[in-house]
């Protein structure tokens, strides 16, 4: 069962309406534009158990991806291919609002969608994590934990999950004998996208990107566009109840698209990827 | 199977299910098909059958959930075991938990939630058969159902998925067109307000794609718009006759 939330409860009413009165002038409360994403800050491998990590800060907010490699059964569907699933964990950490508990409603909608950029992009190639056909393969398990909590949760998401499936290191295998055993070697995905996500929120008739957190509670309806490289939409999710004009629409795709090409080229940098 | 290469397009721009690229299925809508609930609908949209129903404005429970200023709107996406080709384990899936909360988001934009303040309005969505497009139908279902049991809205909902299938735009995709096809994405508006209220997307899109698919979408709902407004008109225009 969905409820649904109270919102506009954590900001005094007079901020957001400085929130507004500032979006009219183009200005917001931090000083950023309204399509300035706020800065960002990957640290890859800081988990050394898990095969693959990444904390990364998106101004205030930070989040944390963990990844499992597991040796499984492959899809009867998909014989030849490997698979991956995604979770996502708000956890109470990060702010007063997460209760602890198995996901909400909001951690399962922040792994889908997340779920969704990747898998629609064609990321991960999973016919490299295939290791017997029809039999063994590869199963990645990702999982998204938010551990700071300053608005907009989604767009670090991805870029975490994206830093610690580049820097994964997957445990190779060998078939002796018909079974499986760890060769003590390991290899890379080679990712074959990069789709980031944009959170956008809208105020009457303008739009804002990168939500911070008290921004988060004046918007009237918030909506999140991914887009790859090859500068195609690969997912959208409008994640709040209200209206969405449907002339901003293309407007907002084409920030998207260069907005996500700046993160592409700081993701690149902060893990020296020559894309 | 992967290799045997499925068509689902024909040369000649006829769909698998035999419709053209932009023709919705065949639309079936009743409204008050369920007497216990305070608003009900059937929608058939070819083999995609599901029903809504709605209770409330009623007292909250828990109390502690009730909004001083505002009624809570409740919603439950469903579907039944049987509804799909392998069954369904009984439970919400994290699927059903996601359409819960997105249909319940596009409701809360039009529902006129701050008449009723510390009251809760329950929406529940019932799949019994899924053919594709089932949460776009069940939204569909759920604005009647609303209307029916006199809860004021600044418009209906009205919802469609459009997408892309063997390079080709697409209207109102069936089961087998959203898993072999390159992207579903589900659009809910309210009509009169030229506004969106409900927008994913699954798949790869250009640019120029989405744009076009955000108009065939459009056409679309215009469509399912007027049907449900038929509906409701006739439902109250022959009050008499309550079969079924």
């Amino acid at each position: 069962m969905s409820i649904s939330q109270m919102k506009k409860s954590l900001t005094a009413r007079i901020v957001q309406e400085k929130i507004y009165n500032l979006l009219m002038q183009g200005k917001r409360l931090d000083g950023r534009s309204p399509t300035d994403i706020r800065p960002i800050n990957i640290v890859t491998g800081l988990v050394e158990k898990a095969d693959g990590s990444a904390l990364v800060s998106m101004g205030g907010t930070k989040i944390l991806v963990g990844i499992k490699t597991e040796v499984g059964s492959p899809y009867p569907d998909r014989p030849r291919e490997g698979s991956f699933t995604v979770n996502a964990e708000l956890l109470p950490l990060a702010s007063i609002s997460f209760e602890p508990g198995p996901p909400d409603e909001r951690g399962v909608e922040l792994a889908r969608v997340v779920d969704r950029s990747i898998r629609e992009s064609r990321c991960i190639d999973l016919e490299k994590l295939c290791l017997i056909e029809g039999e063994k393969a590869y199963i990645l398990f990702i999982d998204i934990y938010v551990l700071d909590y300053d608005g907009n949760y989604y767009d670090p998401s991805t870029i975490a999950v994206l830093a610690a499936l580049a820097t994964a290191r997957i445990p190779r295998y060998e078939v002796v004998n018909g079974k499986l055993q760890k060769t003590g070697e390991y290899f890379n995905l080679q990712l074959q996208s990069l789709p980031f996500t944009i959170t956008f929120g809208i105020i009457k008739e303008r739009f804002l990107v990168d939500p911070q957190i008290e921004e988060e509670s004046a918007l009237d309806v918030s909506l999140i566009i991914g887009v790859d490289e090859k500068d195609n939409v690969v997912s959208i999710q409008k994640n709040s109840p209200g209206l969405i004009p449907e002339n901003l629409l293309e407007q907002m795709i084409e920030t998207a698209s260069e907005k996500t090409k700046t993160i592409r080229q700081k993701f690149c940098e902060a893990l020296n990827i020559g894309k | 199977m992967k290799n045997e290469k499925l068509k689902l397009i024909s040369e000649e721009g006829i769909r698998i299910d035999g419709r053209k690229l932009e023709e919705l299925r065949p639309l079936r809508i009743e409204i008050g098909v369920l007497d216990k609930s305070d608003g009900s609908a059937y929608v058939e949209l070819g083999k995609t059958k599901i029903f809504a129903a709605v209770f409330g404005p009623r007292e909250v429970h828990p109390k502690h959930l009730a909004l001083p200023d505002r009624a809570i709107l409740n919603c439950r996406y469903h579907m039944t075991s049987f509804s799909v080709d392998e069954r369904k384990p009984l439970g919400m899936t994290r699927r059903e938990i996601e359409l819960s909360k997105v249909i319940r988001e596009a409701l809360e934009s039009v529902v006129f939630l701050e008449e009723f303040p510390r009251t809760s309005i329950d929406v529940y969505v019932e799949v019994i058969q899924a053919d594709g497009g089932t949460r776009t139908a069940g939204l569909t279902a759920a604005s009647l159902a609303l209307a029916e049991a006199g809860i004021p809205m600044a418009d209906l909902v009205a919802a469609v998925a459009v997408g892309k299938v063997e390079g080709h735009l697409v209207l109102d995709l069936c089961d087998i067109e959203d898993k072999y096809g390159e992207a579903d994405m589900p659009i809910a508006m309210a009509p009169r307000l030229n506004s969106i209220v409900l927008l994913q997307l699954n798949g790869r899109l250009t640019k120029e794609e989405f744009r076009k698919a955000l108009e065939l979408a459009k056409k679309g709902i215009m469509e399912i718009y007027q049907k449900q407004r038929d509906a409701l008109r006739k439902k109250y225009s022959e009050v008499s006759l309550m079969e079924v």
